[in-house]
């Protein structure tokens, strides 16, 4: 048993290198510097593959922009500032955070409504079967 | 009754936007295209060694007054090569010099493609460090780049350029202004 779980350890441990080896960017030697790029880079949109972080992609344009980040962040610029740098290139395509604008209203108003949605639904289906007769139920003895 | 028809209704709907969706990507709608803010904004100036010799440098600054195409391209990329006959066409019929960013390349490698291919360029930047790139918002290659004569981007295309998407998007700019 002891074994099994040492076993599973290490395999999760070689797993993780592996999934960390796409950056391979020296890490900052202050961690709250690093932590700060690789919290960036992880909110950050890879505009090749579109549907990872640069923090993920292995595209070169991920390298290049995580090279970027990193840089402006050793040249102690805000978040505020890299972010402003890559959308004025990239559009607020490249934030995973967009902002609130009259064309992503619906994006952020999405969840809310498919939750008003689904308790709209809920309910009706509470009432309509509460109001049914109840020795419809097999499981009543009488 | 609702039972039967609700989900015969999603099925049509979905099943009509999944359609509508594909007859536009038929039509070239590309899903995938980010529109560029930089439309409408200067265009970013650059200072880059040229392919030819790497011990001299081209100043976009040289291009001021006049429109002009960038098209950023490098010989790992598949539909660069698809579209190079059509820069070949567009740089003796167009009327504006065409400037290569070969992006992420090696000098090398692209004389050899310029060599063998011919070459569209009036001139050819190497953007080694893909800083350049990065500058004009470019995600892939190709992408072609329109620069109006105020030193205003008007116009990008991402994608191989082809006659007829010349023709369509960036020759309506040109039309009048410029003379060969």
């Amino acid at each position: 048993m002891k074994i099994a779980t040492r076993g599973l350890c290490l395999l999760v441990g070689l797993w993780a290198t592996c999934a960390s080896a796409i950056d391979t960017e020296a890490a900052f030697p202050d961690p709250a510097l690093q932590a700060r790029y690789e919290h960036l880079t992880g909110e950050l949109r890879c505009l090749v593959c579109q549907n990872q972080s640069i923090a993920d992609s292995n595209a070169s344009l991920a390298g290049d922009l995580r090279r970027e980040v990193k840089e402006m962040i050793a040249r102690g610029q805000s978040d505020a500032d890299i972010k402003a740098f890559l959308t004025a290139r990239y559009g607020d395509f490249v934030l995973y955070d967009p902002p609130l604008t009259a064309r992503t209203v619906l994006l952020w108003a999405a969840p809310g409504l498919l939750v008003l949605l689904a308790v709209g639904a809920a309910v009706r289906v509470i009432v309509k079967r509460s109001r049914a007769p109840l020795d419809e139920d097999p499981e009543d003895p009488a | 009754m609702w039972r039967y028809f609700t989900p015969a209704l999603v099925f049509v709907a979905l099943g009509g936007l999944f359609a509508y969706a594909l007859v536009r990507i038929e039509n070239g709608y590309d899903p995938r295209a980010i529109a560029s803010p930089l439309i409408g904004k200067p265009a970013p100036a650059f200072v880059l060694p040229t392919v030819a010799d790497p011990s001299r440098r081209f100043d976009s600054s040289a291009l001021a007054g006049r429109p002009y195409v960038v098209n950023v391209w490098g010989t790992w990329c598949p539909s660069c090569r698809e579209e190079h006959a059509a820069l070949l066409v567009l740089a003796r019929t167009a009327g504006v010099p065409i400037i290569g960013i070969d992006w992420r390349d090696e000098d090398a490698l692209a004389q050899r493609y310029l060599a063998d291919l011919g070459n569209p360029y009036t001139q050819v930047v190497a953007d080694t460090e893909g800083r350049t790139a990065i500058d004009w918002g470019v995600y892939g290659a190709p992408e072609t780049f329109l620069v109006g004569a105020d030193g205003k981007i008007i116009e990008k295309y991402a994608g191989a350029m082809t006659e007829a998407v010349w023709a369509e998007k960036f020759q309506p700019h040109l039309a009048g202004g410029v003379t060969r």
